[in-house]
């Protein structure tokens, strides 16, 4: 890379801190507990939208793993989440009526609060949707990582996106508020995916899935991409440049080996294929407040009416994140 | 004991030691706030056993840790003048069998010291290049802090060939750091009336805790035995692997004295192993299982699962360590020459036999299905946005299995060059074998001389491709005349080589498309002025007469 197209992206994340740093006008504090925050927690950033019925097990989930306090911003829910949010002790929420899209898909929110409140801690940057695996997790805690990716002078740690859906339609079986979603949607797909590099940033670009199998089967170029690095050890000059796909510096996307080793990395469970998804979809072609004028809301609408049928033969039934690791989705790295 | 971090910890196995009756003299880094330190004293202040040494500042890679290890021995030998063997342990190291086993394994072997102990030349253990050179340069500027200097003053003194004499007598030698040592060698080491001059050479050594008491030991010890008491695995970047809960069994049973590193948050660990004292044990260290599963994870971080593309493995070109995760089998132009070419070789190999994967309407799975296993999409958009990556995730998908499919001219070109390049492949091509469906369709002549040229030469640049040097697949090309001449030997050897079954000869042969007519279809491609040559030279017969004669039975040669 020569020293002008670094000092572009050097001017390009300046211009995301900055868009960020104007945007905190939009984020109204409802409870702030951030003075809780211990030099040595660690944090978990969300924006949410109507998700009530995810956040009770969405919080558990993650308590349990080892995080210490919740930063979340709130995009003018209706269904009461707001208060339910401002009323747990270890979430600090805040609330937005602004643009979701204006904020790029709430990544300006993000990355202000990240700036203001992250800074040296490691942080998760998950949607109310995704459930994060990491190998061992079901043995160690979250800070075991942590302290090894410290130990390992790893700053960054990746985490695709794998898509969960349920057999029969989508809308077959109601999800409750507390329920792990894992029990209605299991299935995903386990080696379809496809990945370039992308020069630009050095990130890799994941696609794949059954999105892109169903939804998008003669245009697989606009299918959404998986390739994530939610969890950080942040700096207050770090940026995401979109949702948590890529981030500048972009040393931070160099979460893949080049030379033929396996580096550790995880998986983000994207239960976003439960029954609230089709009137999601629905509110979508609507609000178009979606990536790409919600193209993928409108081919997921379009789709769902003819055929909501994710699952298929070959689908496999998720048990654990060693099912995870011999499928090659994820790989324990050198962490034993 | 050297410690920096997790007083809690220390303290815990401090207080096991000496509830052992083991006196303990403790080091803590000099970076410790005085607070800190000042608590840490205080609480251990009740204990008799435990004293506090000198404090040094010790920064990995530097001095600081041997003239701790100096200081901490020194204070042990005046102050306890019963102990017989110094353990130099760390902080974060934890005692696996009962302390009294460790006592009386080591009252049985009163004059052997245990430290890992190695000459430089021999060893493949070091990281980052520096084996013979840490004895020789000079390392004024901290690794840690200042990377780029220390990279560029070691590149200064190679370039100028610096090298420094050795003191009379040494013979440089290497191994961990955490040693057990008796208080003969360690006192004699200690008292050297030389020590001045080997401290200040070993100052400027880099990493001198590796080689300081292990290059001097030799010079003293009478009987050493080279290895650590310590169970120590490292990465491959040469920082120790930590402990966590969930090897609590794994650590049971490797029945060794002390294990580094463990995870300060391993309650498990620590409740386990410093409660209450398991059946008594004679066993020897055997750590046999922790080595494989280490040595797995670092093979595992350095080259990986062949044919694997994944979030964190996505290797430059010629860096894959295996382009596929298994063999697998291409075939050009069969299919068209034999009519049931591929349910034959599924039954002759019990392959997962395909059609025309990279066909351009769609993908043409075994068995006419749509999705096979990683739910795999039959969509050609998809396969065509990424061909390669569709070819590594079937050979992925179907590990085990050994899969393989037709290809041809009209098929998605770039794979040919890919699977050219793979060892995992084996390539068959009949070339000219693509004029086989022209001849039999029913099409206007000038349509099959337009396509017939476009394929050959779509063909002949595939064979082009194929014959490049760095072509790994193992490649067999005939010209269709050379082919039809003796069919069944070449197909032997195929089929033998996929080798599913056990070998035997071939007991039934594929149908051959009928072929009368078909150099004449030739010649008038010729006519037309398009040559066809990739097929060899083909007989011009006569023409068929109405009502052909029946297809020949195909038949094999017992031998």
């Amino acid at each position: 890379m020569g020293v002008w197209q670094s000092y572009r992206l050097r001017l390009q994340r300046r211009r995301w801190r900055i868009r960020a740093f104007r945007k905190r006008r939009n984020l109204a504090p409802v409870a702030n507990r951030t003075d809780q925050i211990r030099p040595s927690d660690l944090l978990l950033f969300s924006t949410a939208r109507n998700e009530g019925v995810r956040l009770p097990y969405f919080l558990k989930y993650y308590r349990e793993m080892g995080v210490n306090h919740f930063l979340i911003v709130d995009n003018d829910s209706t269904d009461g989440s707001l208060d339910w949010l401002a009323s747990q002790p270890d979430v600090s929420v805040w609330h937005t009526r602004h643009s979701y899209k204006r904020a790029r898909f709430g990544v300006d929110w993000l990355n202000w609060l990240q700036m203001k409140y992250a800074h040296g801690h490691w942080c998760l940057v998950v949607d109310p949707d995704e459930l994060f695996l990491y190998p061992f997790c079901d043995t160690r805690p979250l800070r075991a990582l942590t302290d090894w990716l410290d130990a390992s002078s790893i700053k960054s740690f990746s985490a695709m996106l794998l898509d969960m859906y349920p057999k029969g339609r989508i809308d077959e079986e109601p999800y409750r508020a507390g329920q792990d979603p894992l029990e209605v949607a299991p299935w995903f797909d386990a080696g379809n995916y496809t990945i370039t590099r992308n020069p630009r940033f050095g990130n890799l670009w994941i696609q794949g899935g059954p999105r892109s199998r169903v939804f998008f089967p003669e245009a697989p170029e606009k299918a959404p991409a998986l390739n994530k690095i939610p969890l950080v050890k942040w700096d207050r000059r770090y940026a995401y440049v979109s949702s948590t796909h890529m981030l500048l510096p972009r040393g931070l996307n160099l979460v893949y080996d080049e030379w033929g080793g396996e580096k550790a990395s995880g998986v983000l469970l994207h239960t976003k294929f439960l029954d609230t998804f089709t009137s999601k979809a629905e509110e979508e072609l609507t609000r178009r407040e979606h990536y790409g004028a919600s193209k993928e809301y409108v081919a997921y609408a379009a789709g769902l009416k003819e055929n909501p049928q994710l699952w298929c033969k070959w689908s496999e039934r998720y048990i654990n994140w060693r099912q995870l690791e011999i499928l090659g989705l994820m790989s324990k790295g050198n962490w034993a | 004991m050297l410690i920096h971090t997790a007083f809690g910890r220390a303290e815990q196995v401090a207080r096991h030691w000496t509830r052992a009756g083991c006196p303990v003299v403790i080091h803590t880094d000099v970076t410790v706030a005085s607070k800190a330190y000042a608590d840490f004293r205080e609480r251990l202040s009740d204990d008799p056993l435990i004293r506090f040494s000198r404090r040094h500042r010790c920064e990995w890679g530097t001095w600081g840790l041997v003239a701790a290890s100096q200081d901490a021995s020194e204070l042990m030998l005046a102050e306890f003048p019963d102990v017989r063997h110094v353990y130099l342990a760390s902080g974060s190291c934890l005692p696996l069998r009962p302390v009294e086993e460790l006592i009386d394994y080591l009252a049985e072997r009163p004059r052997t010291d245990f430290i890992e102990s190695a000459t430089t030349s021999e060893v493949p253990w070091t990281v980052g290049g520096l084996d013979e050179e840490r004895f020789t340069m000079r390392f004024p500027f901290s690794w840690r802090r200042h990377r780029t200097l220390f990279d560029r003053f070691v590149a200064f003194q190679r370039r100028v060939g610096y090298r420094r004499r050795i003191p009379r007598g040494l013979v440089p030698h290497m191994g961990s750091q955490w040693w057990c040592l008796t208080r003969q060698t360690l006192s004699a080491i200690l008292q050297d009336p030389k020590r001045p001059t080997y401290d200040r050479y070993f100052r400027s050594v880099w990493i001198p805790d590796e080689s300081y008491f292990q290059t001097l030991a030799r010079l003293y010890s009478t009987n050493i035995e080279s290895r650590s008491l310590t169970l120590s695995k490292f990465d491959f970047q040469g920082k120790p692997h930590i402990f966590y809960d969930d090897h609590l069994q794994l650590l049971r049973r490797s029945d060794c004295f002390v294990a580094r590193k463990i995870w300060p948050r391993a309650q498990r660990l620590y409740d386990a192993f410093l409660g209450e004292a398991a059946a008594q044990n004679q066993a020897e260290p055997n750590p046999g299982k922790i080595d494989r599963i280490f040595a797995k994870a670092v093979d595992r971080r350095t080259r990986g699962r062949p044919g694997l593309y994944m979030q964190s493995r996505f290797p430059n070109w010629g860096w894959e360590n295996g382009l596929t995760a298994g063999k697998y089998s291409v075939f050009h132009g069969f299919a068209e020459l034999f009519e049931d070419f591929e349910t034959w070789l599924a039954r002759a190999t019990d392959a997962q036999v395909h059609g025309h994967l990279f066909a351009p309407d769609r993908v043409h799975y075994a068995g006419g299905q749509t999705l096979v296993n990683g739910a795999l999409s039959d969509s050609a958009a998809i396969r065509d946005a990424n061909p390669r990556a569709f070819l590594t995730n079937l050979i992925w998908n179907t590990r085990g299995e050994r899969q393989c499919f037709q290809f041809g001219p009209h098929d998605t070109p770039s794979v040919n060059w890919f699977t050219g390049r793979d060892p995992n492949a084996q390539i068959s091509i009949v070339s000219g074998a693509w004029a086989v469906p022209l001849f039999r369709s029913n099409r206007d002549f000038a349509d099959l001389r337009r396509e017939a040229a476009a394929l050959q030469k779509v063909e002949a640049k595939f064979l082009d491709e194929l014959r490049s040097p760095d072509v790994k697949a193992r490649i067999r090309i005939w010209s269709m005349a050379e082919f039809i001449e003796a069919p069944m030997e070449p197909l032997q050897v195929i089929v033998d080589e996929i080798g599913q079954k056990a070998q035997r000869r071939l007991t039934e042969a594929p149908r051959m498309a009928d072929l009368a007519g078909f150099g004449q279809f030739l010649q008038n491609l010729k006519n037309q002025g398009m040559h066809p040559y990739l097929m060899g030279d083909f007989p011009v017969d006569p023409a068929p007469r109405r009502g052909a004669t029946p297809a020949k039975k195909p038949y094999l040669i017992k031998r």
